[in-house]
């Protein structure tokens, strides 16, 4: 990619350019507060105890910084009847999301390579139909997965959950891998061929070290998806095996008495941390392998 | 001796379009085998089914004398250049030459010492760890043949190696290949739309047009004596000159007359040409017409001609006529006194000349 910065001079401007372009940064920073006001409300009541909120104001900055808040999110709030916490259920969404995210990659990775490289008869087919599985809404899927599920013995365990977020996540990694590997020369793997290399071979040797751009940007649609779900989490778990969302969605809706706000927001925050470290550690790969495309051979 | 490639009524279809028809080829070890023609005529599908890389729908093909229509790529015994260099983007230079060792499970040291060959042959030691990237375009070509020859193969295939090139490197490496076959004296297919590769590097051309082949030969036997219209008209820059004529018989030869427009008709007699029908076209290369007086011998015909055009080309220069309504090209030396708008006598080398027949196109002398 062509890196503009480096060469780009701003040309001279006349005061009515200038103003407008101040103008415009003071609307885009204008938003960007907008859109950053809740985070901020968050944090700062999560930061709070629960006097300080009842007397406080909701956009005041916190006078004593706490971290009880957190602590008690993590390791000591009610879900219901239990009280360990978020952390068991942060654990249970680790447990989920890495091997779902991890498979379906693969597997993207692998149908993408043969739809694009391997043309066989039927593979637009196939390809539309996984395309096709894509926008099928959640909630159609529910019923026949928990049969599935109850047939598979999976019903209920975080393996259940792995395998439908699996089978869910293939028709989009798919989709991705297909789209980049079409834009690699057929004749890549013809020379591979010849050169006496076989479907596994080509792929291990060639086409996955040409692929950074495009897992990055699978892994992060596919974590993101699969970290922040909530109704296959809901539908397909049991008491132990819920992902962090249903547990904050617990804790939020079970407290008695006192409604602890700052504890709340902590567990929210906690439950988004993931995502966040994700993009923050890799988003700049992911704008890059959304827009790359071809291989310079 | 066998053929190294021995190619029998190979047909290939997609779908319900046919695509090579009825294809009959050998060649023997040590030929360099051009295949030629417009695009789409199939020539680079006939290499990929030559190598494996397409199957073939009917007939048989065998390498080195073994039965190969079905045997799979990596098993023919055979190297491959492509268009684009197909070079593997994410290895170095001496990776992606020892790939095919590597995956054949070659030793590392006999890899090491073929790498180190290969790569003074083509001196390439200075790009060794380099990636496809950094390269040029002429240093990703010399990559490619690395590749190739590091196989040590009974049958090198090239599928238009040059056409990604500028007019320049692609002057040079052409007679580096050329050079290479010599000094090897490998086994060579190779596929280009350009006739002056095929002419200058070929010991046997293929004309191919629309999956069917035109004719089989060596160069000068393309060149001097085409096989139909199509042949005589795409091989030679500039084309050969298709005038059509009518022939009467005359005594032991044929008198062949040209019509032109405002003048009388031209007419020739060609002591050699017997059984010709009335309507033919008759060919004949720039370089057959010369300026009178510059070409003798018992079959050169002298005959005033208007001359429409003069081009001067440096080392010739290239004057048109009209005859028989169409622009007659002839080569002349470069320090003619033609002129355009005047009238010269120019000599028809007949010894040289096709007839063509008007409808079929085929050869008939």
């Amino acid at each position: 990619m062509t890196d503009f910065t480096q060469s780009y001079t701003a040309p001279r401007r006349s005061f009515g350019q200038l103003a407008l372009r101040w103008l415009l940064f003071a609307l885009l920073g204008l938003f960007a507060l907008f859109y950053l006001m809740p985070l901020f409300v968050m944090v700062t009541t999560s930061l709070k105890s629960l006097e300080e909120i009842r007397t406080g104001s909701l956009v005041a900055l916190p006078r004593d910084v706490t971290f009880e808040a957190w602590s008690t999110a993590w390791s000591g709030t009610c879900t219901g009847v239990k009280c360990e916490g978020l952390r068991p259920y942060f654990w249970n969404s680790v447990l989920m999301t890495v091997p779902a995210v991890f498979l379906a990659t693969l597997l993207g990775a692998v149908n993408g390579y043969v739809i694009a490289q391997w043309r066989f008869k039927g593979a637009n087919l196939i390809f539309a139909m996984m395309l096709f599985g894509c926008f099928i809404p959640f909630q159609v899927v529910l019923l026949p997965m928990a049969r599935s599920l109850g047939i598979l013995g999976l019903a209920g365990s975080i393996p259940g959950l792995i395998f439908v977020h699996v089978i869910y996540g293939i028709g989009f990694t798919t989709l991705f891998f297909r789209n980049y590997y079409v834009t690699i020369p057929a004749e890549l793997t013809k020379a591979a061929k010849v050169d006496g290399a076989g479907f596994f071979r080509i792929f291990w040797s060639i086409f996955l070290p040409l692929s950074l751009p495009i897992v990055v940007v699978t892994v992060i649609w596919q974590f993101t998806n699969i970290w922040n779900d909530f109704l296959f989490g809901v539908s397909f778990s049991q008491a132990g095996t819920q992902p962090v969302t249903v547990a904050l969605n617990n804790i939020v809706n079970s407290t008695t008495g006192v409604k602890e706000y700052n504890v709340d927001m902590a567990a929210a925050i906690i439950a988004a941390l993931p995502t966040l470290l994700v993009y923050v550690v890799a988003g700049k790969y992911f704008i890059r392998g959304l827009t790359a495309g071809s291989v310079k051979g | 001796m066998a053929p190294i490639l021995d190619i029998n009524n190979l047909y290939k279809n997609y779908g319900s379009v046919e695509i090579l028809k009825d294809i009959n080829v050998a060649i023997e070890p040590g030929d360099f085998l051009v295949l030629v023609g417009p695009s789409g005529c199939g020539k680079s599908t006939l290499l990929n089914c030559i190598a494996g890389l397409e199957p073939i729908t009917g007939g048989t093909l065998s390498i080195g004398g073994k039965d190969m229509t079905h045997v799979s790529p990596k098993d023919r015994d055979i190297a491959m250049v492509f268009q684009s260099y197909a070079l593997y983007p994410t290895m170095s230079v001496a990776k992606n030459i020892t790939f095919g060792m590597k995956v054949r499970g070659v030793d590392a040291a006999t890899q090491e010492s073929k790498l180190k060959e290969v790569a003074s042959q083509l001196q390439i030691e200075q790009l060794l760890h380099r990636r496809p990237g950094q390269l040029s375009g002429g240093q990703r070509q010399r990559v490619a043949m690395g590749r190739a020859l590091v196989r040590d193969p009974k049958l090198f295939l090239f599928d238009e190696p040059l056409s990604n090139l500028d007019a320049k490197l692609r002057v040079e490496m052409r007679s580096e290949i050329k050079k290479l076959h010599q000094n090897l004296g490998a086994t060579m297919v190779y596929v280009t739309h350009d006739q002056i590769e095929a002419m200058t590097l070929a010991t046997k051309i293929v004309v191919l047009k629309g999956g069917v082949v035109q004719q089989i030969g060596t160069p000068a036997e393309i060149y001097n004596r085409p096989a139909n219209l199509f042949v005589a008209d795409f091989m030679g820059s500039p084309a050969m000159n298709l005038i059509p004529a009518k022939a009467t018989k005359n005594g032991s030869g044929t008198q062949i007359e040209i019509a032109r427009d405002g003048a009388a008709p031209l007419v020739l007699t060609d002591t050699h040409a017997k059984n010709l029908p009335q309507d033919v076209i008759l060919g004949l290369r720039p370089e057959d017409i010369a300026e009178a007086g510059f070409r003798a011998g018992e079959d050169v015909q002298v005959a005033e001609c208007h001359i429409d055009m003069v081009e001067p080309a440096g080392a010739d220069t290239f004057v048109v006529s009209e005859l028989g309504g169409k622009q007659v090209t002839a080569r002349l030396h470069a320090e003619t006194g033609a002129e355009s708008g005047k009238a010269l006598p120019l000599a028809f080398d007949l010894s040289k000349v096709s007839y063509f027949a008007p409808g079929s196109g085929e050869r008939l002398n």
